[in-house]
């Protein structure tokens, strides 16, 4: 009597996992299995993995590290969310729990994908490059440091590059929040001494964002992914190239090889009649107004 | 730029092929040292490769948070690197390698900076310098810090630096021996397991760097991440390297301890520098009767005693802890100075730091031990093989200061990688005999034999429970025998543990090689501790309580005819012009 009474109970505390199986990429070979687990308090989604490897089935690959939410090495989907299973609270979750790996990324085993794409594109992203000499002690102040450290908050989990659809449905040639996400932080860093709207604009691929925010809502870093990171690095992508004064100056000041001497020196005459010309025209039309 | 991937053939179980990577320098593990060493040896023209277990900038340095310990003087000019250098050796209970110490503390200072000048964004003073803040038993404030995430930075601008100069690396390679040229002796590779692909690797280096850090898995209350299951311990200790001072292990006096689901996450030291008060149930603040000077902000060794007796005495809470308590300090000033903290008790507890007290106990957090290497060059007892960060052994003693380790990993992975890529540029390949090639080979393939065993996820958890009720914060013989034993039971168990499922990516596989690695880290520990019949730094003998100045010597693991063997050799003592820097107690 009291075994199977003591079974009723463990069963009514169980939480059932439904999680995503196979190896490889090809979808057919994807299955779900279950597995009820038995709740203990203040228990996450890895715990519940963890116990599943060692009671039930060790053939169960998930990969992990740090279990305190600082490495992003747990990231997966949660009951279709893009979540870390070390910060997703059991008791957060009414009903059964599915767990699938992310979807952005080609799959290994069960819940592990190959993120290794992403270094591709980290080594393309303009490297920190200070604007002064090496050798001397650096001074700058907080509110300088403060304009980056949101950015620096990152553990590199990608499940805003899992999130995003650009990535996720087109494979787009677009390197991904996570990536704009660094750039912004090197523009913003105090003593970096690059632009990175021109590679953003080009190879970066950023105009194939259109802002659905999908990013920041994943975040576990509570980085505001698209209103801190990514439309500052779109608004400086426009000053760069489609303010037509801006891009004028540029074409003067900046591409010397790309513009003969001859075209330069119109060029210039037109950017500064462009420049001036509010300040000589408008006051001779008052004065030809107040004389008439 | 994004593809779908590739359809990859997983091998047969038994498979027995391998691919072969050469490099002159080979880097085994990703954290802050096996980086700052790739750097190094890359800069200096050496063809390097990094190899490390987890994907790249997981590894273990993400964790640490409070900050990175170098006396620049920012905040209080009377600091340098005398004080930082006696500090080191005081706290570590005068085990520490004096010319180690006077390296780091020289040294710490340029690596802070350069880190900077890498990219890293540290706090600033109203002056705009380096802001530094207070930490247990640092004479001066002295931890430079980025909020408490600096280990997070300091992990990701290496990284950055490693991708900047195009440094070949491979993540989720678990390495599982060393291999030294059977002539000379010498350090010449080593094999692995590639995770993603379930395929072996062997690497051809000239020489080798060990930067695969401690070994705090093997305890069930732990900060450390799952790669720290002392691996690199392992294979130098196989390879016939002599490990010293295995018996220091520091518990951090605060980790998390409820919900259970939580247990041993770490509760930075920063928390108690920016003024967090410790009490017990009766509201005393206890830290009075154990270090009345310095209170919280004592050495962690004493403060971890500290809420151990406590806890012992009936003072702890009902989940075995007592409070921390920081709310005094204002909201504000909490979410900008101790953002992860206040996210950490928010997200996994529900408390809010900022209204309420923390509950924490001593957590198991750092190896002070490790393989004896060369203050200089961080060359170990095996010609070729260098070791770096904590998995190196000499700079701590027998109490590591908080932030030390931060630069540690910078100074001495500079060094190492430094002599590795010297030595290895003016050198010829060395060579590695195919019978241990293929011995190794059968032994990473004996988790598929045939016939069922032992769960290597179960067998871990047994392990690690084992170290935390025979080897805790107090030992003594009777208890630690008792662990040994278990020690020898279990590896008759681990001798018939077996995977399941096949080569990619599979957990149970590693672990299985894993569990053999902690097993042998767990031994020297207890034999180590059972050695040293005194009570010194963190190594706590009920047995034998009191400090014991004949126990002035590190304990030096080595293999002999199979067998682990002890040698027990006198601190050396440092020259009279640095002796006279050391602060009597």
């Amino acid at each position: 009597m009291s075994l199977s009474l003591e079974s009723t109970t463990q069963t009514a505390k169980a939480v059932r996992l439904r999680i995503l199986r196979g190896v490889g990429i090809d979808p057919g070979e994807m299955k779900y299995d279950t597995f009820d687990v038995p709740r203990e308090e203040g228990m996450v989604v890895l715990n519940a993995i963890h116990y599943i490897q060692a009671n039930l089935d060790p053939s169960l690959s998930a990969r992990w590290n740090c279990k305190a939410a600082k490495c992003g090495s747990c990231s997966a989907e949660i009951n279709g969310k893009p979540r870390l299973m070390c910060k997703t609270r059991v008791d957060s979750i009414e009903g059964d729990i599915t767990v699938e790996p992310m979807k952005a990324f080609p799959r290994l085993r069960d819940l592990v994908t190959d993120v290794t794409e992403n270094w591709k594109v980290a080594a393309t992203i303009p490297a920190f490059t200070p604007k002064v000499a090496p050798g001397q002690v650096w001074r700058f102040y907080q509110q300088d440091v403060d304009r980056s450290r949101e950015f620096r908050r990152c553990i590199e989990c990608f499940l805003c590059q899992d999130v995003c659809h650009v990535i996720r449905e087109h494979k787009a040639d677009y390197v991904g929040p996570r990536w704009v996400v660094k750039a912004a932080s090197l523009d913003m860093h105090p003593m970096d001494g690059l632009n990175r709207a021109e590679f953003m604009k080009d190879e970066g691929g950023l105009g194939y964002c259109n802002i659905t925010k999908c990013c920041q809502e994943v975040c576990p870093e509570h980085i505001v992914i698209t209103d801190d990171a990514i439309i500052p690095e779109k608004e400086r992508v426009v000053d760069r190239h489609y303010d037509p004064l801006v891009w004028l100056y540029r074409k003067i000041s900046r591409s010397p090889s790309q513009v003969e001497a001859g075209t330069k020196k119109a060029l210039k005459a037109v950017f500064w009649v462009t420049l001036l010309a509010p300040f000589v025209l408008v006051p001779m039309y008052f004065l030809a107004i107040s004389l008439l | 730029m994004w593809s779908s991937g590739s359809r990859k053939e997983e091998p047969e179980t038994l498979d027995r092929s391998y691919a072969e990577r050469t490099s002159d320098v080979l880097v085994i593990g990703s954290g802050g040292a096996g980086l700052r060493a790739a750097i190094e040896s890359k800069d200096r023209g050496a063809d390097t490769l990094v190899v490390c277990k987890t994907l790249l900038g997981k590894a273990h340095t993400v964790m640490a948070e409070g900050g990175i310990a170098a006396a620049l003087g920012d905040v209080d000019p009377e600091d340098n690197w005398k004080v930082h250098f006696s500090d080191t050796i005081v706290e570590g209970q005068h085990l520490s390698n004096w010319r180690m110490a006077e390296i780091f503390a020289k040294e710490a200072i340029e690596r802070v900076y350069e880190l900077e000048q890498y990219g890293a964004l540290f706090d600033r003073t109203k002056e705009g310098k380096i802001s530094q803040r207070p930490f247990g038993a640092h004479t001066y404030r002295r931890l430079c810090h980025i909020g408490d995430r600096t280990g997070l930075e300091l992990i990701r601008t290496l990284q950055d630096q490693v991708i900047k100069r195009s440094i070949a690396f491979m993540d989720e390679v678990a390495v599982t021996k060393v291999f030294t040229d059977p002539k000379t002796g010498r350090a010449s590779g080593a094999i692995g397991i590639d995770i993603k692909s379930g395929r072996l690797v062997l690497f051809r280096a000239k020489t080798v760097v060990l930067a695969t850090g401690g070994c705090g898995r093997v305890y069930q209350v732990t900060s450390n991440s799952y790669e720290s299951t002392g691996d690199g311990i392992a294979m130098a200790y196989r390879a016939g390297a002599e490990l010293m001072d295995m018996e220091m292990i520091q518990f951090h006096p605060t980790g998390m301890i409820y919900p259970a689901g939580v247990r041993g996450i770490l509760v930075t030291e920063a928390v108690r520098g920016e003024g967090g008060i410790l009490t017990n149930t009766k509201g005393e603040r206890f830290m009075s009767k154990y270090d009345q000077k310095r209170m919280e902000l004592s050495a962690r060794d004493v403060v971890a005693r500290a809420i151990y007796s406590e806890i012992v005495a009936g003072r702890g809470t009902k989940n075995g802890g007592v409070y921390l308590d920081v709310s005094h300090r204002g909201a504000a000033y909490i979410k900008n100075k101790l953002p992860s903290m206040y996210d950490q008790f928010l997200e996994f507890a529900g408390i809010d730091i900022t209204k309420e007290k923390m509950e924490v106990a001593p957590t198991v957090h750092y190896q002070m031990g490790g393989i004896r290497v060369d203050p200089e060059t961080g060359e170990t007892s095996i010609k070729g093989l260098y070791a770096a960060g904590e998995v190196a052994c000499g700079l701590h003693g027998g109490n590591r200061l908080g932030g030390n380790s931060l630069s540690d990993i910078l100074v001495f992975g500079r060094r190492a990688g430094a002599a590795a890529a010297e030595a290895a540029l003016g050198s010829e390949l060395p060579g590695i005999s195919q019978p241990d090639i293929e011995r190794e080979i059968d032994r990473i393939l004996s988790p598929f034999s045939p016939g069922t065993g032992a769960n290597p996820f179960l067998l871990k958890e047994d392990i690690a429970k084992n170290m935390w009720k025979h080897v805790g914060i107090v030992r003594n013989g009777e208890d630690l025998e008792a662990g040994l034993q278990e020690v020898q039971r279990m590896r008759t168990v681990a001798a018939n543990v077996r995977a399941k499922g096949g080569r990619i990516y599979n957990q149970s596989w590693l672990d299985a090689l894993q569990v053999w690695d902690m097993l042998l880290g767990c031994e020297a520990i207890i034999r180590s501790a059972l050695e040293r019949k005194e009570s010194r730094g963190a190594h706590t003998r009920s047995d034998y309580p009191g400090k014991d100045d004949r126990w002035l010597v590190n304990i030096i693991t080595v293999e002999k005819d199979g067998k682990m063997s002890h040698d027990l050799r006198p601190v050396p003592r440092p020259p009279p012009e640095l002796a006279a820097l050391i602060e009597k107690e």
